[in-house]
């Protein structure tokens, strides 16, 4: 009986334990796809770069660097509405963060400058 | 506020931020963000910067400089080839043509009105007197001295709705995207308190500087161009857009018209080109880790 609990308390540790090991190496994975996008765009190959950082969010969708690089990247395309939409779920996850906040308001503003000229 | 000095401050607030944040984790780097023409101009391959109806001094011609101005713009800067050809007096064709319609021309001044054909063409050469061919030489003869302020330049709308008129002149240079308009560039002349900064030195010799009101007496010009893009296919305006720019110096400083008119156009220059190509607006983002 004694061997029946103990075998049960393990099984349910280890299964406690095993999302936030996924989710330990999700990040890690998602980490070097952020860092390898980092390296190529500053050597200029954006495309490359927003290849890697949309996959660093599929990998890991709570990073908020990651999503502060992908809607730079996207930003750099010319894409605005799925710049704003990653920097606003960058600021959702991490709403604290000076750069992230920062880089939003300099999209804001070319943004906006857009839109009027448009007339959206 | 110019993209250079908005990109500047940009810049420094940054680096504040950086300075602020204090973390290790993120690379500056530079980016470009493309910002797509207010117009679409895929089916155009050659512009024609035709004329335009200019007024308010006589310092400057305001049409001759600011064709002369925007075709050497484009030039380098749009991916359409520019049509060389001669400056249409536009003040005066609008004349003709609503003489033409009601018997009577625009202005007060139609005395000084010619009999020219409606479209001058890049071919006009070996005119016996220069000047007669081109009334554009003298403001006055072309009915733009009469225009003072935006309700005279009014008078001559009428001609940008001239389907036909643009049309015709379309066929002539193989229906290019046309460019005219109106540029009122006026003398202004004001006076009341300003801020200025004033040095003071204490009485151990330090010095400083602090922000003093002072009556100042100032001249200088307001510059108000009205952009027409017309589809030299159809005759039809595409695109129109105004604006306004001025400059004050103070009573003393003397600098000639022309110059302050292409301090003035240079700030409009840039909207001027992203109505027609792509353009891209340089910043700073912070990728992090």
């Amino acid at each position: 009986m004694r061997r029946l609990i103990f075998a049960s308390v393990v099984v349910l540790i280890v299964s406690a334990a095993a999302p936030a090991v996924a989710r330990a190496d999700d990040r890690d994975k998602s980490k070097e796809q952020v860092e390898f996008g980092i390296r190529v765009a500053q050597n200029g190959l954006w495309n490359e770069a927003l290849y890697r950082w949309k996959k660093a969010v599929e990998l890991d969708p709570t990073y908020a660097a990651a999503w502060n690089n992908l809607a730079i990247a996207y930003e750099h395309e010319g894409k605005f509405e799925d710049a704003k939409k990653a920097y606003e779920k960058a600021l959702e996850l991490d709403p604290k963060n000076l750069m992230i906040r920062q880089n939003y308001d300099l999209f804001k503003e070319i943004n906006d400058r857009t839109k009027r000229r448009s007339g959206k | 506020m110019t993209a250079r000095s908005a990109a500047a401050a940009s810049s420094l607030v940054l680096a504040g931020t950086l300075a602020l944040a204090g973390c290790t984790g993120f690379y500056e780097i530079p980016i470009e963000t493309p910002i797509q023409p207010k117009m679409d101009v895929t089916g155009f391959q050659r512009v024609l910067v035709a004329g335009f109806i200019g007024g308010g001094t006589e310092d400057v011609d305001a049409n001759l400089e600011t064709v002369r101005l925007l075709r050497s713009q484009l030039r380098t800067k749009s991916p359409l080839r520019v049509i060389e050809a001669e400056v249409l007096p536009l003040a005066e064709i609008a004349n003709t043509e609503a003489s033409r319609d009601n018997g009577t021309g625009i202005t007060t001044s139609s005395a000084g009105v010619m009999p020219v054909g409606p479209i001058p063409t890049a071919n006009v050469v070996n005119t016996p007197d220069p000047k007669a061919a081109d009334p554009k030489a003298d403001p006055k003869k072309n009915g733009e001295s009469s225009i003072r302020n935006e309700k005279d330049l009014a008078r001559f709308d009428k001609i940008f709705a001239d389907v036909a008129y643009w049309k015709k002149l379309g066929e002539e240079y193989q229906s290019p995207l046309i460019v005219t308009g109106t540029v009122l560039f006026t003398p202004n002349q004001t006076s009341g308190f300003v801020m200025t900064n004033r040095e003071v030195f204490d009485s151990l010799g330090r010095r400083s500087v602090v922000p003093v009101r002072t009556y100042m007496e100032r001249k200088g010009f307001i510059l108000q161009p009205r952009f027409v893009f017309i589809d030299g296919r159809t005759g039809a305006i595409l695109y129109s857009e105004t604006f306004h720019e001025e400059i004050l110096y103070p009573q003393n400083q003397s600098v000639p018209a022309l110059s302050t008119y292409f301090e003035l156009m240079d700030r409009v220059i840039p909207s001027f080109l992203s109505t027609l190509s792509a353009q891209k607006i340089r910043g700073t983002r912070v990728l992090l880790k």
